[in-house]
């Protein structure tokens, strides 16, 4: 297997853009990605998207997006795997130039909610869970990651406000960051004042909807030593599914997929998670980020909001994670979310985080498909 | 509006009955139902009827705020996993309850209730909740 680098990364800053179309905002992220990358000739698209039929009413966003930007006839398609889905089409690009089938290939995660009013979109994120036995009876995406928030405060007897660290990280780190969508740091008193869309999960446990688009551009190694600037590998890629519903897990206060996910990615970098300097994991629910931290191995089952407490996970803890913000505070454009994670670790690794930048040489990102049902995970490290 | 009617027609075991599998092989009883047994592998698998019981007990639950478009007219309303006596975890809805009452390990039953409508002039379609136990003197002989 060929050694694979990231070559160039765009973004557009993640809002409620109304007056952008998916198109546009995925071919904005696709020129930043290609100018950054020094304008190698790429051989394939993909593109991570879980709504474009959903909420747009657009298929064949690899046809769309590669005609708009000007690549029509590359081999292009998309790969949906719910919230998972831009970090599985970063995956297929890594996988492609691993192999020695590309030698350089466009990753773009893109996402356009704001097409459609709140129940609508509640309703078609509600199609990353099992439609038929836990949509239709009514639960949400939110309420599948509160009952499971509810169990894990019944089983481990943890405060409630002592998950108040995670969204507050979050937002800290995003305030610092010109394509997060709240830039505000937020207290503790407003996160206990927050109304609850789904107890106990309230509005700050939640990640937005909002509309994204990130792109990057994978390439071999020799090419990327020629940029002049630090070289960014990706280590290892894992991925990893479990059962689509909850109710069907043995566990269910046990991420198995990305617990898999992780075990394959440590071990194809040969590290464990003493080696990660820091994690963009993801918080699309408060609950979420805490059993991914424990399930990749940072903390002990019951443990990580201990760990999260005492130990820190702000830009000057044992693990920094979410360091630009995380799904939280940057905004959680679903299928585009996967892509801005990776973003996130490059610019970390080349040392261009600004006023958020960490001392840090292996950087880690996961994203999370539904509830736990596909889980993909990077390690990505600069080259010395 | 959405009119999903061999959809709606074919669930109608499940909705109305529970209607479940019970692997041939090694006995693991599934709801919903599977035709392959990820456990053991087996192909065979009978036909079970959970409705027959109908009881267990909340594992956990939440109550939605937010609900989605066709479930506007119920929000909030709570939902729950709910352990089956029977073996399977089951996702629904709570019904008949203040959600402020509902604890994890409270007994319930099931019935059947209006669970979704597709706007003024579509299907109303219907299937299971759960609501406490109306005699807690039921029997109940967990799986």
């Amino acid at each position: 297997m060929r050694q694979v680098c990231v070559l160039g990364i765009g973004q557009v800053p993640v809002q409620e853009l109304w007056d952008k179309s998916l198109r546009e905002l995925a071919v904005t992220s696709i020129v930043a990605a290609l100018e950054d990358a020094g304008g190698v000739p790429v051989q394939a698209l993909y593109v991570g998207n879980m709504l474009g039929g959903e909420l747009t009413g657009q298929a064949q966003l690899g046809a769309l997006v590669a005609d708009f930007a000007g690549l029509a006839g590359l081999e292009a398609f998309r790969v949906e795997a719910a919230g998972a889905s831009g970090g599985v089409a970063f995956r297929q690009g890594y996988l492609a130039v691993a192999a020695g089938l590309r030698d350089f290939v466009l990753v773009t995660g893109v996402e356009k909610m704001t097409e459609r009013l709140d129940p609508e979109v509640t309703a078609a994120l509600a199609h990353a869970h099992d439609g038929d036995y836990e949509t239709f009876p009514g639960a949400t995406p939110a309420s599948l990651a509160a009952m499971i928030m509810q169990r894990y405060i019944h089983e481990y007897g943890v405060d409630r406000g002592d998950f108040a660290v995670f969204p507050l990280t979050a937002h800290q780190n995003a305030v610092n960051n010109p394509y997060a969508m709240y830039r505000k740091a937020l207290t503790r008193a407003f996160y206990d004042r927050a109304a609850m869309v789904a107890a106990p999960l309230n509005m700050l446990d939640c990640s937005p909807t909002c509309d994204g688009a990130a792109s990057v551009v994978l390439g071999p190694a020799q090419v990327a030593r020629d940029l002049n600037r630090p070289v960014v590998k990706v280590s290892s890629s894992g991925l990893a599914t479990d059962t689509i519903a909850i109710h069907d897990r043995a566990d269910p206060l046990w991420l198995a997929a990305v617990a898999q996910s992780v075990a394959e990615a440590y071990r194809q970098a040969g590290k464990g998670p003493g080696d990660i300097d820091f994690f963009e994991l993801y918080d699309d629910f408060t609950i979420t980020a805490v059993l991914a931290l424990e399930a990749s191995g940072f903390a002990a089952r019951g443990q990580a909001v201990r760990f999260a407490n005492e130990a820190g996970i702000g830009l000057d803890g044992q693990l920094p994670i979410c360091t630009m913000g995380g799904l939280k505070g940057r905004g959680n454009p679903d299928g585009a979310t996967g892509v801005y994670q990776i973003v996130d670790v490059v610019q970390q690794l080349r040392g261009a985080a600004g006023a958020n930048q960490i001392d840090c040489r292996v950087g880690m990102a996961q994203a999370i498909g539904g509830s736990g049902a596909t889980a993909v995970t990077h390690i990505l490290e600069v080259e010395k | 509006m959405t009119m999903e009617l061999s959809r709606h027609w074919r669930l109608n075991p499940q909705r109305y009955v529970l209607g479940g599998t019970e692997c041939a092989g090694c006995g693991t009883r599934y709801f919903p139902p599977r035709n392959l047994c990820p456990r053991c592998g087996s192909q065979v698998l009978h036909q079970a009827n959970f409705i027959g019981n109908g009881l267990g007990e909340v594992y956990s639950y939440s109550v939605v705020h937010q609900a989605p478009a066709g479930y506007g007219d119920h929000a909030p309303y709570p939902v729950a996993l709910i352990q089956l006596d029977d073996g399977p975890v089951i996702t629904a809805q709570l019904t008949d309850v203040d959600p402020d009452d509902v604890r994890i390990g409270m007994p319930v039953e099931m019935v059947t209730r209006r669970i979704k409508q597709d706007g003024d002039r579509g299907l109303i379609t219907y299937g299971y909740k759960f609501r406490p136990m109306l005699d807690p003197s039921r029997p109940r002989v967990p799986a």
